[in-house]
């Protein structure tokens, strides 16, 4: 992909960021917080990038740490929001 | 190692993996969908991790197993174990992860740039993939450290009260100048030393930032927080050149600025003011100084109180942070349902700003098993005060503080506030008389005729009225 079209995506995913979010009920702000948490560890790709590649073995090791936090945030993240997600309850009708 | 274009599917399947994102957050606008997004969430991030591990080749496969699983593992753990009302601070530590992997990946890809494909044979880096890499690595390490520093002020180890260095405004200033300035030199000069003290400097600033701010600004500041990740993953998605990275990295950053906007317009600051810092530095200072007349008030005790409430018709319980730290959110659920078997409507109020992160209080009223339907927001119910019987506040103070509508000089003044003084009896937990809030400022709520103090534990308090209205 040339920087353009990378911008494209961007300044689109921005503006469906902004709207998508303005959605999200202010009752799940905190599951919200959680969920772009684990979400943004989708920086874990470059991290295994580093981690798979050859060629310098401090990169590598560099990229296997990345690993590590982000696979903290990614299982730690989801598990969580999950388990929040799940006290959320409506009445019980009687 | 030669630069190979990757097939065109692998494109496609990040491409899946931005949208599967979207949707996880989508699915947040009801409860009743958001389980639903949180999966799809969870496929986007798996999609994401095999295509770049099909891609980029598995000499390390073995390593990288074992590193997801010791990341995973302790991720996993700690999500079971957290108490919700941790909450705030686990996202704080959270954050913080984000923002070391960010620094971790930008230091890797300065070291092996050929193989992210950000360099000729020659290993020169392209002067853009440069500059991404630099931003990405400073925001990574501001990340980093302004959430350490949130984290230790929400965890309690460090004051929650703000910290100010002397100069403080004119050492920002001048890190952030430098730390830009190092930027745009390193596009054309690679050497080591201009990468590390980008790192150094952004670290740095990250911690100068979040000291001086204290612990009632939390909710903007770990939003903010929330913000900058998302940016610094978007900042290392332009390095690699990956949809995934840039859509989620854009998500992510509208979400954290979202919710710090949310945050500062609920407590009428603007964003700069809550950056500055400082807010409730000195609360013998502020109003409290002069005001410090003694008024009457009235104490009363948890029979009384259950006494009025079973009478009422509608009961307003507001909750704030306190009753986090106490701990009382069941008991608080416990009495709603004993009211309710009595007849009594019960509502419960959130502030936006109640609590140290957005929808903290919610969590736990959720948590308590309380059903969101009987949960409202601010706006929604402001106006059912005035035939409400029983306002009962727990925990809150300063997000039902008249002052904030009347008094020009108050340091809330302009902050939406709940109109307890329109209910025909107002019931506040508190301590003791002598704290405010943390705003610092007196409360005329206390001095109200149709206002009782319940001066107790909020656990406490509230599991005594439940005695007494169970008999």
């Amino acid at each position: 992909m040339d920087f353009i079209s990378i911008l494209s995506v961007f300044v689109m995913a921005c503006f469906v960021g902004y709207y998508v979010v303005w959605s999200v009920t202010p009752a799940l702000h905190t599951p919200l917080m959680a969920v772009t948490n684990a979400i943004s560890s989708v920086i874990v790709v470059g991290a295994l990038v580093a981690g798979a590649a050859e060629g310098s073995v401090a990169s590598k090791w560099l990229g296997l740490l990345a690993v590590v936090l982000a696979s903290v945030n990614i299982f730690g993240g989801f598990a969580v929001t999950e388990r929040m997600l799940a006290m959320y309850k409506k009445k019980e009708k009687k | 190692m030669e630069h190979v274009a990757p097939p065109s599917w692998v494109g496609l399947a990040y491409l899946a993996a931005g949208v599967l994102f979207i949707m996880a957050l989508r699915g947040l606008s009801s409860p009743a969908t958001s389980r639903a997004g949180n999966r799809y969430g969870m496929i986007g991030m798996t999609i994401a991790m095999v295509t770049t591990l099909a891609t980029h080749g598995t000499a390390s496969l073995l390593e990288i197993a074992g590193a997801i699983a010791i990341g995973g593992g302790l991720g996993f753990v700690t999500a079971r174990k957290i108490k919700m009302t941790d909450m705030p601070q686990l996202v704080a530590a959270f954050h913080s992860l984000v923002g070391m992997a960010a620094v971790l990946v930008g230091l890797a890809a300065y070291l092996n740039p050929i193989a992210f494909g950000i360099a000729g044979p020659d290993g020169v880096i392209e002067v853009q993939s440069r500059i991404e890499m630099g931003l990405g690595i400073a925001i990574g390490a501001i990340t980093f450290s302004g959430s350490v520093i949130a984290f230790l002020k929400l965890n309690g180890n460090m004051s929650g009260s703000p910290i100010m260095l002397p100069g403080r405004h004119v050492i920002n200033l001048g890190t952030l100048i430098g730390i830009i300035g190092l930027v745009g030199y390193f596009t054309v000069d690679q050497s080591p030393w201009v990468i590390a003290v980008i790192t150094a400097l952004s670290f740095l600033i990250g911690f100068l930032l979040i000291i001086p701010i204290g612990g009632a600004d939390m909710p903007v500041v770990v939003s903010m927080l929330n913000s900058y990740s998302g940016w610094a993953a978007a900042a290392m998605g332009f390095t690699l050149h990956n949809a995934a990275m840039i859509i989620t990295g854009a998500l992510v950053g509208s979400s954290g600025a979202i919710l710090s906007y949310i945050m500062c317009k609920a407590m009428n600051r603007s964003f700069i003011s809550v950056i500055a810092g400082g807010f409730g530095a000195a609360p013998e200072a502020s109003s409290g100084g002069a005001a410090k007349v003694q008024r009457p008030w009235k104490r009363g005790a948890a029979e009384d109180a259950a006494y009025l409430m079973k009478e009422a018709e509608t009961v307003i319980i507001i909750p704030g942070y306190g009753m986090a730290v106490a701990q009382a959110q069941h008991v608080l659920r416990e009495m709603g349902d004993l009211l309710k078997k009595a007849g009594v409507n019960v509502k419960y109020a959130i502030h936006p700003v109640a609590g140290r992160m957005p929808g903290h209080m919610n969590v736990l009223l959720a948590e308590a098993n309380v059903p969101y339907d009987e949960v409202f927001e601010l706006e929604d119910i402001n106006g059912e005060f005035a035939q409400a019987d029983v306002a009962f506040i727990i925990g809150a103070n300063d997000v039902v503080n008249p002052s904030a509508k009347t008094d020009k000089s108050s340091p809330i003044y302009g902050m939406p506030v709940f109109d307890v003084d329109r209910a025909k009896t107002v019931m506040f937990i508190k301590r003791s008389m002598g704290g405010v809030g943390y705003a610092g400022v007196d409360n005329d709520v206390f001095y109200m005729d149709q206002t009782m103090m319940l001066l107790a534990d909020a656990k406490k308090m509230v599991e005594d009225i439940n005695k007494a209205l169970a008999h």
